[in-house]
């Protein structure tokens, strides 16, 4: 292939130069439209970008006269955009020629009609105002009877299409799906698939007609209509597992080679298809061993038949192993993904190679054996030409470092990273590295010095969390406080070596990381005094390569250092110096340091030595500011807005076009795409699934937060075996453990070759035994089969695994249980049993401290369980409500049903209730109620009860509200007749319109006792805020998102007691007496969330501070937040 | 799905660029920059995947490309496209475009971008892979052009002569499978009272 188009151009100039004289092919024929030959002819033999720039600007200037004349023919307009097509790619605005292709669309006829819609396809993006004005033209085009106009609607609309517009074609797409040429079915397809990425909601009546799609006569439309299935199925695989044997159907026909031959490629059925189905079939059968029996058969089918040997099949089976290990496991179809796998690491060819090595990655955790068989070939990749092959080879190591490996594994990413510049390549390594460093670090020195490095390559791209954890780290230590300050002293010298080094240069994270461990820790020093040190930052301040953000870090820690100074000449030129510098936030350093210098007193009470981790008490709210406020304020200063409604505002004005739906409580500007209507049905909360998905994100939240600090109790695994953990017996030293290792390798490679080995190979094999230490003991338990054949390589003395085995028992039996079904990331939890049982412990210690719950027995599931933070005795525990998530139609004819029978008792089981309560009575008739807080509504059952010995007629019960409650749904309020000694249950649910604090439900009963005159009663309920009050379930991104969108906000400082304003008793508190949920809780400070009903939310940020808590609400609706601080404040008091 | 479509000569001049997904025109004019410079100081002899610069990138896209004598392909997808797929996808793109130019090289697809787009647009729509059957592709672009040359012939000529022509069906060639013993079941919609 190469050579044809080779043979073809290698010169430009002679080529046009022939096409001029003979007007070949490529060449321009009519006059116009020679133009864009002479332009592209022109840029050509241009050398300087300048240049080129000049032309194209000429060139445009030149269109712009032409497209605005009223003589241009849409001939010469088709001309035209073709040639504003050429300036726009290469990067020029063309923008003048955007509403001249939309009036091409329109006006052409076929040919200039495609370039028109090409041309907006390129030039204009989804919110282009401009789009609307297409939506005719798309809608005249569909209903054309020519083929090719509707296919050209289609693509147009499959590429660019406003949301809001969705509904005027849908009907007509729709139709298209029933059309008899096939290519138009299938384009309709694909159109709808891109209205359900764009605007999901819009398209779920017609996942029937996706089903259709699906069962098409023609392959193509089906094919089509996997790509829908496909995403859908990665959304929620539960929902279509019915589907299953369908996928399975068609994989077997399009393997058994049912399809007609035109579908083969280099005979090979329809393989594109084939990879779709098998990623399909992978989504359904993972973790469901039900579903994943059915596709075995076929599974093992694809992979007999895949055996051609060329690239697209390759693609086939590289998805068939996929599958493999992505489904419930079954022995036989491991062992040969296992060969494949084998096929693609072996494979000389690159491609493949690369696949094998991602295969790998994927799998390893689950067969650790599969990375022991391939050691040598690793170790090769380790060292391969092509760093993409190395990166890939890393990200594998990555995956089995555990505390024995991982000094070889981080020098190797370490030199990887010296070589590599990308950027991205460089954030991503760096993170890694940090991770595997803080997790199982095997000493201070390697610690500090690993990330002394990562600080000093990753520099200034790396993600922040970086430094940030580790100054945690250090700040926070471990259990035991002779290591922890060892580690710091460690760092305080590392440090001052580094800034020893003449001209070095380091990045301004890691200056910035120094200055700060030397301003809290260099008071650990014996040697060096603190004016040394100060006098080193001083240096580093005078250095005019230092960013003025790190001078601020720097300065901050002469601060720190100052009193432990005694003499401070240094720190007085510094002050001098900077009282008169141009930066003002340096000048203010300078000015507080000097401050802070003559006294000594609010100096020794402000910069206490090493309490970095304990809280100060920091009036938040300015509160002494308050009286200047108010000041400023009669004297007619303007009041102060938050930045966030400044900025709504401003956007508010901008706004040109509002496409919203009046009426709804979110404001469009935090959402874009597909978030909106998940944002929008959070709040409604009615449907099982979106609060599923919304639990599952805040699970993968919660997951995270742990995986942290999972890090930092792996840290150091050494100090657990000898201070914490008994039984594990100190593992034998490394060195013994290779060099055995080595011996077995050796003995084993050199039976079947000659015995002499090159220094090279030994070199490798002493890396490989370094590498993919500790691998194997774990193979023992794999649950595959394979281990016997690899295991005796990397055993590890009897002894020791004996006493490891017995500690790891029941560590064993849960892995075994869940260890083929978890998904990736899960496995990366599974590294190593041996950690796995040390963190487990940890873990649960660490949770059980914070948040005092019982449910944390249950934590080594901790991916499947809900959040975590809940208490098993909370009134409102969420688990409770997540149980029933009815629709509103079936839930209210339960609630029917039930309330008819007598028992009272039996509906309410299902939700949290009040107690019954009598509300009214006389000497015949007693009414009493009590509250069902329902997901969605608040429900209250009446229940008349007759006590007198005879019956009652025409009883009535009417009930009556507030302006701010609205009552729904109002049943049988009428009975005829109450027989005697009987009760008879009413039920109504409420809605509040207006947040209010407390509201009254009033209500009459009227009945005629049996000597007919009429008796009426009058009663009523107090309802709080609080029955309307639900959890909002929603994500820590998500509740970023919606801050900011929320304009009303209210803050408060409650003071409290110390023992009470605790994070988990305040976190505790609110969450059961105030209904919130708990979104995430990052170091003192709490997110909370909830709704009222029916939906508006609201949210609180609280931090605990010393002797009380800072609560901030923001809420879409702007009194709710000040009903809800009223609520907070009583809950905080009565507790 | 596929993100962007690109493909520039050996100096990073960009010959086509298709993006699935909006961008600003200066992220467009960047990302073509960043692939350009990605792409091209890779060796002959690695592989054809890359992992993505920064602005396309992030962990979840893939470059996928291939270097044909003057020109590079550059597909960028993401996790949801098989990597060898693809390359043989852009195998079929290139063959596909040598049928319809007769010999294709940079040229054609300067002076026809419109032509190209064409092409493409019945091979990916949307993102989505539409068509991979390289026949299928050429029957319908021929079919397109031959139906556009009459219109353009007939422009003055009747009304009903046009439409004789347009109602000209396109050639479709049976294809049908049998998937006889499917049965899928209409889930139970939940019942309103």
């Amino acid at each position: 292939m190469s050579d044809i188009v080779e043979k073809t151009l290698t010169a430009l100039p002679g080529l046009f130069l022939q096409n001029q004289l003979t007007g070949g092919a490529a060449a321009a024929k009519a006059p116009f439209s020679s133009r864009l030959g002479g332009l592209v002819r022109g840029i050509t033999a241009l050398t300087s970008k300048h240049e080129e720039e000049k032309l194209i600007q000429q060139e445009l200037s030149s269109l712009k006269v032409t497209v605005a004349a009223p003589t241009t023919t849409l001939k010469m307009m088709k001309e035209c955009m073709v040639r504003l097509i050429y300036c726009e790619m290469l990067g020029y605005d063309a923008s003048f020629g955007y509403i001249h292709a939309i009036k091409l669309a329109q006006q052409g006829n076929l040919l200039e009609k495609r370039v028109g819609y090409l041309a907006v396809s390129l030039f204009l993006h989804e919110n282009h105002e401009l789009l609307l004005l297409l939506v005719n033209t798309v809608v005249k085009d569909l209903q054309s009877t020519n083929l090719i106009e509707v296919c050209m609607a289609l693509t147009v609309v499959s590429q660019i299409f406003p949301r809001e517009m969705i509904p005027a074609v849908l009907p007509l797409i729709e139709d298209k799906l029933q059309h008899s040429k096939e290519i138009i079915r299938r384009k309709a397809v694909l159109a709808l698939y891109k209205f359900h990425l764009i605007a999901p909601n819009q398209v779920q009546h017609i996942h029937i007609k996706f089903r259709k799609a699906l069962c098409d006569r023609d392959v193509g439309v089906m094919a089509a209509s996997l790509h829908i299935y496909l995403r859908m199925i990665k959304e929620n695989s539960s929902s279509y597992k019915d589907l299953t044997g369908s996928f399975v159907t068609i994989l077997k026909q399009v393997v058994g080679g049912k399809l007609p031959v035109d579908f083969n490629y280099h005979s090979v059925p329809a393989p594109w298809l084939q990879i779709q189905l098998l990623r399909i079939l992978g989504l359904l059968g993972k973790d469901d061993q039900r579903t994943s029996e059915l596709m075995y058969d076929v599974l093992d089918e694809s992979l007999r038949r895949a055996e051609l040997n060329h690239n697209v099949t390759y693609a086939i089976l590289f998805e068939c192993v996929h599958t493999i290990y992505s489904i419930y496991p079954k022995s036989e179809l491991l062992e040969k993904a296992a060969r494949c796998i084998g096929k693609f690491v072996l494979s000389p060819k690159i491609n493949l190679k690369y696949l094998g090595l991602k295969a790998l990655t994927y799998v390893i955790q689950q067969d650790p054996s599969l990375a022991l068989q391939h050691q040598m070939t690793i170790i090769e990749c380790l060292d391969h030409p092509d760093p993409i092959i190395k990166r890939e080879t890393l990200e594998l190591l990555y995956r089995i470092t555990n505390a024995q490996n991982i000094t070889v594994i981080v020098q190797k990413m370490l030199e990887y990273l010296h070589q590599s510049k990308e950027e991205y390549i460089i954030v991503n390594l760096v993170g890694k590295i940090a991770e595997l460093a803080e997790k199982y670090a095997p000493d201070n020195a390697w610690f500090i010095q690993t990330m002394n490095a990562v600080f000093s390559v990753g520099g200034d791209v790396m993600q922040p969390d970086i430094p940030n954890n580790f100054l945690r780290l250090l700040a926070e230590g471990f259990d035991d406080e002779t290591e922890d300050q060892q580690l710091r002293l460690y760092a305080v010298q590392s440090y001052l070596n580094l800034l020893d080094v003449e001209n070095a240069f380091y990045p301004q994270r890691f200056l910035q990381v120094m200055s700060w461990v030397l301003g809290e820790y260099a008071y650990l020093l014996d040697k060096e005094t603190p004016e040394e040190v100060i006098a080193k930052l001083y240096k580093l301040l005078m250095n005019s390569a230092i960013s003025s953000e790190t001078r601020a870090w720097l300065i901050a820690a002469v601060t720190k250092l100052m009193p432990q100074a005694h003499s401070s000449t240094i720190v007085e030129t510094l002050i001098q110096e900077f009282t008169v510098s141009l930066d003002t936030c340096m000048r203010q350093h300078a000015f507080e340091l000097k401050h802070l210098r003559e006294n000594v007193e609010l100096m020794k009470n402000v910069l206490p030595v090493d309490k970095s981790c304990e809280g100060m008490v920091v009036d938040a709210s300015l509160s002494f500011l308050d009286g200047f406020v108010a000041e400023e304020l009669n004297h007619g200063a303007a009041p102060y807005k938050p930045h966030h409604q400044r900025q709504e505002e401003k956007l508010a004005q901008e706004k040109v076009l509002n496409f919203e739906p009046y009426g709804l409580s979110f404001s469009s500007s935090g959402f874009t795409g597909r978030q909106s209507p998940a944002g929008i049905s959070l709040g409604s909360d009615t449907s099982g699934n979106s609060a599923e998905t919304g639990l599952k994100e805040t699970n993968s939240l919660k997951l995270e937060g742990i995986k942290k600090l999972w890090g930092k109790e792996g840290y150091l695994p050494k100090k657990e075996n000898t201070a914490t953990d008994e039984v594990e017996a100190q593992p034998i030293s490394q060195d013994s453990v290779i060099m055995e290792n080595v011996d077995q390798i050796i003995t084993k490679r050199d039976q079947p070759p000659a015995l002499t080995q090159s220094k090279e190979e030994k070199a490798k094999q002493l890396l490989a035994s370094s590498l993919f230490v500790g691998l194997g003991s774990e193979s023992t338990i794999n649950l595959l089969g394979k281990a016997d054949t690899i295991s005796h390589k990397f055993r590890r003395k009897p002894k020791v695994k004996e006493i490891k085995s017995g500690e790891i028992t029941s560590a064993h039996t849960m892995a075994s249980s869940s260890f083929n079904s978890l998904s990736n990331e899960e496995d990366y939890y599974l590294d190593t049993l041996q950690d796995r049982g040390d963190k487990e412990l940890k873990k649960l210690s660490f949770n059980s401290e914070l948040l005092d719950s019982e449910s944390f027995t249950e934590l080594h599931m901790v991916e499947k369980l809900s959040n975590c933070n809940l208490s098993a005795s909370s009134l409102f525990a969420d688990n409770n409500l997540e149980i029933f998530h009815p629709s509103q139609s079936t839930a209210v004819s339960v609630a029917n049903e039930v309330s008819l029978a007598s028992s009272l008792l039996e509906e309410p089981t299902e939700h949290m209730h009040s107690d019954l309560m009598e509300v009214c009575n006389n000497e015949t008739i007693s009414v009493s109620s009590y509250k069902i807080w329902k997901n969605d509504c608040l429900l209250m059952v009446w229940s008349v009860a007759n006590k007198s010995g005879s019956e009652l007629k025409n009883a009535m019960l009417e009930i009556t509200s507030e302006e701010n409650l609205k009552v729904t749904e109002q049943v049988e309020c009428c009975l005829p007749i109450i027989e005697a000694e009987s009760t008879k249950n009413f039920q109504c649910s409420v809605q509040m319109e207006q947040p209010f604090t407390e509201g009254i439900l009033s209500g009459i009963i009227n009945y005629q006792m049996m000597d007919s005159h009429s008796v009426q009663l009058e009663f009523s309920v107090a309802l709080s805020l609080l029955d309307f009050i639900r959890p909002l379930k929603i994500s820590t991104e998500d509740f970023g998102k919606l801050w900011l969108s929320f304009a009303n906000d209210v803050k408060q400082n409650i003071k409290m007691s110390e023992s009470q304003a605790a994070l988990p008793s305040a976190l505790k508190t609110l969450q059961q007496k105030l209904r919130l949920h708990i979104v995430d809780i990052i170091g003192n400070e709490g997110l909370l969330a909830c709704q009222l009903l029916p939906s508006i939310p609201c949210l609180l940020h609280f931090r605990v501070h010393a002797d009380g808590l800072a609560l901030w609400f923001r809420s879409s609706c702007s009194t709710l937040p000040d009903y809800l601080l009223y609520q907070c404040q009583k809950v905080m008091g009565e507790s | 799905m596929i993100k962007a479509i690109l493909i520039f000569n050996n100096h990073g001049k960009p010959r086509l660029s298709k993006f699935y997904q909006p961008y600003s025109e200066d992220t467009q004019q960047q990302i073509i920059r960043e692939t350009f410079h990605l792409v091209s100081k890779r060796d002959e002899n690695v592989c054809n995947f890359l992992e993505g610069g920064l602005l396309i990138g992030g962990s979840d896209n893939k470059l996928i490309y291939r270097h044909y004598a003057t020109l590079y392909f550059v597909f960028c997808v993401d996790s949801s496209e098989s990597e060898l797929g693809i390359l043989d996808l852009i195998q079929v793109f290139v063959e596909t475009l040598d049928k319809c130019f007769e010999n294709v090289c940079e040229l054609d697809l300067i002076f026809h971008v419109d032509k190209v787009h064409n092409i493409l647009a019945e091979m990916v729509m949307g993102g989505m892979v539409l068509e991979t059957n390289m026949n299928e592709i050429v029957t319908q672009i021929d079919a397109q052009n031959k139906l556009e040359k009459s219109e353009a012939g007939f422009a003055g000529a009747p009304a009903r002569a046009v439409s004789a022509v347009k109602n000209m069906n396109l050639p479709e060639i049976p294809r049908n499978i049998n998937i006889g013993d499917i049965s899928i079941k209409v889930p139970n919609l939940p019942s309103f009272k």
